[in-house]
């Protein structure tokens, strides 16, 4: 292929899934009976084979490495507690055959060499299907549970990630040949100084795939540099054509070709045979993830005090938010400083559009919403409006019900989207990176390092 | 724990580091239908091998009754990490994780991490906390935490959910560090996973006794062994069990055991060269003074079959070894039962009562 050539997006035409098995948070239903355990390893099979047969690319898992809290104490109304990423993917490798198995792991709470040892080790075990979703989440407050606790600045952190991220590929790249030797990798930085021979050799996809979450400019610099795929937060259509001109443009920038980086946004289906089935199905799924006591909880994070006093049918609450307090509240990107200005904002808001706490609540988590509604036909002919112009790479979907949320997309909604030609109808080979058609990566020829 | 001391029949271990992760469902399940009641997984830092809790991991769905037993470092890993890991090995094992805690010698363990080298005492001081902020982080959820109470919207019961707040010792002789809790993930469905130790690291002034429930006991030769269990018992107590260490050599195949012995590596462990009868033997005495024994084989592949033809079938038939149990816990093959929870409001009780 020409410079020019590299310089200019093509689209595949192709889209692919993945599944978000978020595992917590109120995305998922728990309340409705069909809902099942989301730790039971039976949830996981169940959901991950369902994936296969329907030919996902991958299996996504999540991570957060302290209970997201309310007023201090863990949170009680979401789903909360799930199981380790990668031993749970090492487990399910055995029980799946192509599907790709995605870790999001921390650069900040993980040393290097022991990462890049595991990633490689559930690249082995899978036989080339191990994916790593970078993720750089820092703060005192998650850091609380590790050696080193809160030791990094905000700012820095994906500095630290991208010293990490390169200190991960070159142990992954240190293999002469399949069957060694390996050459000593050494890094001496601000944070952590490495220094590894590492063990492993090469997998069948060469090493495990890079997915990024992180939307900040320097979150898309550092994925345009070094990820294989972005995991992105841009499902909808023109907005997700925009994030794909920009990330193109970014990876241009950073030397790669302009399809080097693939998107898959984060996304939900709520689908069924017409149209209006599916809005009256979205509404029951959202009065099961929202109910009284979820808006009323929705509101305490930014007032920072129980409000339990006040009826989510009525108006927002005339008190004023504790500001000390609100930042207590993790995962809500909320700073407190700002608490009363926002809470004089949503009750001007609220009383103009004579919304009660509990639609206000709903309009404002709508506003996110990342949701694809419709008839399996309907859906499908929009996905095929991304594929044909290259808006994304594929979706990362939340089912929001565990373990059967796959069966519909899978029974109805694929071979709608195969009828077009847009979806694959098997997978094209056995290792992940195959699978997503990502080029296999040029070892460098860094000199051996002692 | 009376069970020991009544002294039932004895299991057997059997060490997979050697099956790599091509071959690994097939060795596990050979030596789960050979009739060993425990696969641990080394964690050896050789060319080639595979982080060991992932091995164990894969291992989870392929089996039943197995106990999956995996070898993880105190020292230089974090034990938030490890103490999910192995909860998580729980859950997609059906409640047959064990964890041999190790205490990395390796100078290059330090290094790979950017810490200063930990040696002497001060490791099992390590592996001390890392014992302990585990077994914290698994009680940290109360068994019925998870409530998915509908009428009030309440998925758990935040009462029942605990911060650990461990805090390094005074004393303690590496960097010290503190640990906030609860874990992310609810408690493993053991409760508390079998915590497994070198003898050498427990004991007075080391790991407490009462942080262990098995302890791997090795001495140099076969014929010191037997003594060497019973040495440890009487150091130790009754309350945790022994498990002696046994690297084997077999005749096979026509190759004499002691045309294949390795003798040039010497692992610290006792020995067995010799004849299939000869072993199942040795082991029907062993099993008398040790709880279990595991065994370290030359070669997987050529013992595993020696071992799965000869020696376990002759050892059940005499009666020292135990059948495998269906579908059980690791828990219950040690002879323990559940674990209370520190939490909960039946052993808080208790506290209370002077108890
Ligand atoms: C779609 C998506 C999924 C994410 N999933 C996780 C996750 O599972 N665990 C985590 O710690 N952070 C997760 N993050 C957070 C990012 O790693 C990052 O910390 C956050 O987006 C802030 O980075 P930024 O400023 O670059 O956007 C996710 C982000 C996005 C956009």
């Amino acid at each position: 292929m020409t410079q020019h050539n590299r310089a200019i997006f093509q689209p595949s035409g192709q889209i692919q899934f993945g599944i978000f098995f978020q595992g917590v948070n109120s995305g998922t239903i728990w309340k409705a009976p069909e809902s099942g355990s989301q730790t039971d390893f039976e949830s996981f099979r169940r959901i991950v084979q369902t994936a296969e047969r329907g030919k996902f690319a991958a299996f996504f898992l999540g991570e957060g490495l302290r209970l997201r809290e309310h007023l201090g104490r863990p949170h009680a109304l979401d789903v909360v507690g799930r199981p380790d990423a990668q031993t749970m993917l090492a487990a399910l490798a055995a029980v799946t055959t192509n599907i790709g198995l995605v870790a999001t792991q921390n650069t900040t709470y993980n040393d290097p060499a022991d990462l890049a040892h595991r990633l490689s080790s559930l690249d082995l075990i899978s036989g080339g299907r191990a994916a790593w979703n970078v993720v750089t989440t820092d703060n005192a407050w998650t850091g609380a549970n590790f050696r080193r606790g809160g030791y990094l600045d905000h700012a820095d952190r994906y500095k630290h990630a991208e010293a990490f991220v390169e200190t991960a590929k070159r142990i992954w790249d240190s293999w002469e040949t399949s069957a060694g030797p390996a050459r000593r990798v050494l890094h001496e930085g601000r944070h952590y100084t490495v220094d590894v021979s590492p063990r492993l050799p090469r997998s069948a996809q060469y090493r495990p795939v890079l997915f990024q979450a992180g939307d900040s400019p320097e979150g898309r610099n550092f994925a345009a540099r070094q990820a294989d795929v972005i995991f992105s937060a841009h499902p909808k259509f023109d907005d997700a054509v925009e994030f794909r001109r920009d990330i193109v443009a970014r990876s241009v920038d950073a030397g790669r070709g302009a399809n080097a980086v693939q998107i898959m946004p984060a996304s939900e289906f709520i689908l069924a045979a017409t149209d209006r089935e599916a809005q009256e199905k979205k509404a029951w799924v959202r009065s099961l993830q929202i109910g009284p006591q979820q808006a009323i909880a929705y509101l305490e994070q930014f007032w920072g005090r129980e409000l339990t006093e006040y009826d989510s049918d009525g108006p927002l609450p005339e008190i004023d938010p504790v500001v000390e307090e609100t930042s207590e509240t993790r995962g809500s990107g909320f700073h407190g400083a700002k608490a009363r200005q926002l809470a004089d904002q949503w009750r001007a808001e609220a009383k103009d559009k004579g919304l009660s706490i509990r639609q206000f609540v709903t309009s404002r988590t709508a506003r996110v919403d990342a949701t694809f509604t419709g008839s399996y036909t309907a859906v499908a002919d929009h996905l095929a409006q991304f594929a044909r112009v290259g808006a994304v790479d594929g979706f990362n979907i939340s089912p929001w019900l565990i373990p059967t949320g796959l069966d519909d997309i899978v029974n109805h909604l694929v071979p709608e989207l195969q009828e077009r030609g847009v979806y694959p109808t098997e997978y094209r080979g056995t290792t992940l990176r195959e699978n997503l058609g990502l080029e296999t990566p040029v070892r460098s020829n860094e000199p051996v390092q002692v | 724990m009376s069970t020991f001391e009544e002294h039932t029949a004895g299991f057997l271990a059997i060490e997979l580091d050697g099956a790599g992760y091509e071959d690994l469902a097939r060795a596990v399940l050979a030596a789960e239908s050979a009739g060993f009641h425990v696969a641990t997984f080394a964690d050896a830092p050789v060319p080639g091998r595979v982080n060991a809790l992932q091995r164990a991991a894969y291992a989870g769905p392929v089996t039943r009754n197995i106990a999956l037993v995996p070898e993880v470092d105190t020292v230089y890993t974090e034990p938030f990490h490890i103490s999910t890991q192995l909860a998580s090995l729980d859950y997609v094992s059906g409640g047959r994780a064990g964890w041999i805690a190790t205490a990395a010698e390796a100078p290059e363990a330090a290094a790979a991490v950017g810490r200063s080298f930990v040696e002497g005492d001060a490791l099992a001081q390590e592996a001390a906390a890392s014992i302990e902020v585990g077994r914290r982080l698994w009680d940290s959820w109360e068994d019925d935490a998870v409530i998915r109470d509908v009428a009030t919207g309440r998925y758990i019961d935040v009462d029942k959910l605990h911060y650990v707040d461990f805090e390094t010792p005074a004393d303690f002789a590496g960097p010290g560090y503190s640990v906030k809790g609860p874990s992310i993930i609810p408690r493993p469905l053991q409760g508390q996973l079998p915590v497994l130790a070198a003898a050498s690291l427990v004991g007075d002034g080391q790991v407490p006794v009462d942080a262990v429930d098995a302890v791997l006991v090795s001495a140099p030769t076969p014929e010191l062994l037997a003594a060497e269990v019973r040495h440890v018992r009487a150091r130790l107590g009754a309350s945790v069990a022994i498990v002696a260490e046994l690297d084997v050599v077999l005749d096979s195949r026509g190759q004499a055991a002691a045309s294949r012995s390795d003798t040039s590596q010497d692992d610290g462990r006792a020995r067995f060269v010799g004849s299939a009868a000869g072993l199942t033997d040795y082991l029907d005495s062993l099993l008398k003074e040790a709880d279990g024994v595991r065994l370290h084989p030359a070669s997987l592949a050529v013992e595993l079959d020696e071992l799965a033809r000869l020696v376990l079938p002759e050892l059940r038939r005499r009666g020292s070894l135990r059948a495998p149990t269906q579908d059980g816990t690791f828990r219950g093959l040690l002879g323990l039962g559940r674990a209370e929870n520190r939490y909960s409001t039946s052993a808080a009780a208790a506290a209370a009562a002077g108890k």
